[in-house]
């Protein structure tokens, strides 16, 4: 039924034209295809009004040393840890070697603001909150499936595979921070 | 024509497998690729394939604003707004299923008076016909409902006198408006059932659009001069014939769709509707969307009472009657030649009957006044005796100009 | 292709009948058209015209007037006034902003903040402004419209016009006059040409001189004043006009290439199918023949 009789075996040796315009107009047609799918899929990403919310400025000056706070950030907590100096020495002294993912305290702090350990309050393994100024390594001890981290928020012990994460911030003056 | 066996064979054990246990492969090639479809198409007939393109247009995009929208009546309006604003394309894909309601219309109507023209509507094309008109119905409740959700003024007013229509069953009425409504006014209860329904709808109208198209693929396509297909000479296997003149029309008729989403996505709304709604305040003047003004008109057309009907309950019956009395046209046009091409005083009516219909929708933006009321109630006449009178009546005195003997002949003929 | 050009004729028509006017005639003079930067498939937003619009609404509108849906941060996005970042972080901070969850219950704003409404709501607005509700500007250059008579706005379908709300507002900030013989103004009311129901419980907000723009060369005047209010409430209305129009002409042309492309692949295709309808009088024609 599909052959017609007046349609079939009539086309001559111009094929390779014709099957250029059908070529082209089928590449034409995926292009417009993939430009019409494209916004329907990013639509889902973040929006202008959660980006905007993605610098938060903190002022750290309350924060007392030894003590800490959760603050959110990008619908995140937030450690903001004002360390002590003993906390500090305890994360320096540690050789890198003996780090699971070594990486040195310098890295996780700013320079000149060694004492503010500001990272993402979420383990690294599945993202539960760990408990502060515990654990066997004076640091954080998450009790979902008991990860160890020390004094610089890095992991020792447990099934988390990496270090608390450092998100990007920097200090616009000595209290103010800006994160993100 | 209602036997076309598929020319699919498969190739390979894997392909046979299949077949035997779930023919889809088979089901496919038949339908949308082999069937056979009248040569003589002419581009009224894209008018299909246009509309079920626009049908999966509403759909995705409104899927795609779902995700951001709040249906409560605190947050509608500032949902939408954030849509427009703060989503990533989110102007342009609002733009695109307001306006895409406005065009699905476009293509709706004149798919219908295609239908009107070249008697589609006639033996044995009647189950799918009707099909159409519930279709038809179905999408104009769907764009009531889903004009409600961005809750402006026009919304909260439009869902106001509509649901108002209910009002005027006998007895029932009040109980039925409260049902409808889910309290003693349009409230918040009534915004969460529209959006509820305006999603559920749009998937009952893509299972009666397959129900459309199974009807259409029992009989096959009627054709401009009417004529049944004879022999395997009158069609074409519908790809790649149809579906690439099918898509070329789509895409043309893209671009004026893209012209008003990109450059005037809202000119085809009203100004009112970026007012948040306010049950205390009436806007000065309030109209449907076009696409239901003739509707509009024809409800407003009944301002008397007759015997014990009043005019409210006269004009809802009018209403719905103009749409109920679409089920019988196949009945009420007894005329055996199908295309008005060769019907001479059909074609007459006929065409009156489309500038009576473009006045109904003029009338239905204009108000209640004057001259208006009196138009409006002869465009209503005509609309009924249209169907109820001069079509039972040109079928017995009308002498059809001779048809051609078959579609090709037809096409012969002009070898002379 | 007859045909095809009848269809185009057909869908032309049947949107030039879409919704006639958008709002009902006011009984009194037409609204006078402006000529906008942004009108027009070409057109974009005057960055130093969106600039002064914002400073006559902030010293002029701002006391009775809100912006709720507007956030500091939009003022630096593209497509808009552009003020740097630095400006609107500097902007936002003068603004005291409700947070519960601050010390004292608010805080001064950040970018992300939304501009805080003058009035807590409605009724504290009312009871302000002798009974009238001063509406919010967000999107006001949308929910207002002028009139235009027939055949007018049918060509509006063809030309996308879709500043009636700038013109109005503009014709409106400058339609003040004394009221006609015969029409006796309560106290609080003034006379407007343009108002629907002419009177106004807005007092004349912008006069010459009201507002002092920076650097030289744009006037001080009424008009100026409204034309830059105007521009400025449209893009708060329509932030993103500039980015939907430059799409649009990707999307267009790209819809026309391929429409192109599609109709020689049809041409092709249907080359060798005869496939035209006759006429009754073909028909016969050929029946005497």
């Amino acid at each position: 039924m599909a052959t017609q009789s007046d349609t079939a075996n009539t086309h001559t040796p111009k094929a390779s034209r014709r099957d250029f315009l059908y070529v082209a107009t089928g590449a034409v047609g995926a292009v417009g295809v993939a430009g019409a799918v494209w916004p329907l899929i990013n639509q889902m990403n973040p929006d202008a009004s959660v980006l905007a919310l993605a610098q938060v400025d903190f002022d750290v000056s309350s924060i007392a040393e030894g003590s800490s706070v959760t603050i959110i950030w990008r619908g995140l907590p937030v450690f903001v840890r004002h360390r002590t100096a003993a906390e500090i020495e305890e994360a320096r002294a540690v050789p890198l070697s003996e780090l699971k993912d070594p990486e040195s305290d310098d890295q996780r702090v700013k320079e000149g603001h060694e004492q503010w350990l500001i990272m993402i309050a979420n383990c690294t393994h599945l993202g539960c909150v760990p408990v502060g100024e515990s654990g066997n390594y004076d640091g954080w001890f998450c009790p979902c499936h008991g990860s160890h981290y020390d004094t610089a928020g890095r992991i020792r012990q447990g099934p988390a595979p990496t270090n608390l994460v450092v998100p990007e911030y920097e200090f616009l003056s000595d209290t103010m921070v800006r994160i993100g | 024509m209602s036997s076309h066996e598929s020319n699919y064979s498969p190739t390979g054990p894997v392909e046979r497998w299949v077949d035997e246990r779930l023919p889809l492969v088979r089901f496919a090639k038949e339908h949308l690729m082999d069937f056979p479809t009248p040569k003589n198409l002419n581009y009224w007939w894209t008018f299909g394939a246009i509309l079920a393109i626009m049908l999966v247009v509403q759909i995705v995009t409104g899927i795609v604003l779902a995700m951001h929208y709040t249906p409560h009546i605190d947050l509608a309006f500032d949902s939408v707004e954030h849509i427009r604003r703060d989503v990533n394309g989110g102007r342009i894909i609002q733009a695109t299923h307001a306006v895409g309601a406005s065009m699905f219309f476009v293509a709706l109507y004149i798919h219908i008076f295609r239908g009107l023209y070249f008697g589609s509507y006639k033996a044995p094309r009647e189950i799918l016909w009707m099909l159409g008109v519930i279709i038809f119905i179905l999408v104009m409740a769907i764009a009531f409902m889903g004009y409600v959700l961005p809750w402006g003024q026009m919304s909260f007013w439009g869902a106001t006198v509509i649901t108002n229509i209910f009002s005027a069953v006998p007895v029932a009425g009040e109980p039925l408006l409260q049902l409808l409504r889910g309290g003693f006014a349009v409230d918040n209860p009534t915004l969460n059932r529209f959006f509820s329904l305006h999603y559920l709808l749009p998937f009952v109208v893509a299972a009666v659009v397959v129900l459309h198209i199974w009807a259409l693929h029992v009989p096959g396509n009627n054709n401009p001069i009417g004529v049944d297909v004879k022999s395997s000479r009158d069609t074409v296997p519908f790809h790649p014939y149809y579906t690439m003149k099918d898509l070329f029309a789509i895409v043309v008729f893209f671009i004026p769709f893209a012209w008003f989403v990109f450059f005037a996505p809202d000119i085809l709304g009203h100004p009112d509707n970026y007012i948040q709604a306010n049950a205390q305040i009436t806007p000065a003047h309030i109209v449907p969307e076009w696409y239901l003004l003739p509707f509009y008109t024809i409800l407003r057309a009944i301002d008397f009472n007759v015997l014990f009907i009043d005019s409210r309950l006269g004009g809802v019956i009018a209403m719905a009657g103009s749409l109920v009395i679409l089920f019988f046209l196949p009945w009420l046009d007894r005329s055996r030649v199908r295309s008005g091409t060769f019907r001479p005083m059909f074609k007459i009516f006929y065409w009156l009957f489309v500038v009576n219909f473009l006045v109904l929708t003029y009338l239905g933006a204009q108000p209640a006044e004057g001259i208006y009321v009196l138009l409006a109630k002869i465009s209503t006449a005509y609309y009924f005796a249209y169907f109820l009178i001069i079509l039972p009546l040109l079928s017995r005195i009308e002498t059809p100009r001779p048809l051609p003997a078959s579609i090709s002949e037809s096409v012969l003929g002009k070898a002379h | 292709m007859f045909k095809f050009k009848t269809i185009l004729a057909a869908l032309v028509g049947a949107m030039a009948l879409v919704a006639p006017a958008t709002a009902a005639e006011p009984g009194g003079p037409l609204v006078p058209k402006q000529s906008w930067t942004f009108a027009g498939p070409f057109g974009t937003y005057d960055e130093n015209q969106l600039q002064r619009g914002f400073q006559v609404y902030r010293e002029v509108c701002a006391s009775c007037h809100g912006m709720r849906l507007i956030a500091f941060r939009n003022l630096s996005e593209p497509g808009g006034p552009r003020f740097s970042e630095a400006q609107v972080r500097a902007l936002a901070a003068e603004y005291q902003i409700v947070d519960p969850a601050a010390e004292g219950g608010v805080r001064p704003g950040v970018p992300a903040d939304r501009f805080p409404t003058p009035f807590a709501n409605e009724q504290e607005a009312r009871d302000a402004n002798g009974g009238a509700y001063p509406p919010d500007f967000s999107v006001i250059a949308k929910a207002r419209g002028i009139y235009e008579p027939f055949p007018n706005w049918a060509f509006n379908y063809f030309t996308g016009y879709s500043e009636g709300g700038p013109d109005y507002i503009h014709a409106l900030l400058m339609g003040y006059r004394e009221p006609p013989e015969g029409i006796e103004l309560q106290p609080g009311q003034y006379y407007n040409d343009y108002f629907p129901g002419h009177l106004i419980s807005m007092a004349p907000p912008l006069q010459d001189g009201l507002v002092t723009y920076e650097g030289e060369g744009v006037p001080e005047t009424l008009d100026q004043y409204a034309t830059d209010l105007s521009a400025f409430l449209m893009w708060t209305a329509e932030p993103h006009l500039v980015a939907r129009k430059e799409a649009g002409f990707r999307v267009i042309t790209f819809l026309i290439l391929f429409a192109g492309l599609l109709y020689f692949v049809k041409n092709k295709l249907w080359a060798n199918v005869k496939h035209r309808n006759p006429s009754p009088d073909d028909v016969e024609r050929d029946a005497r023949a």
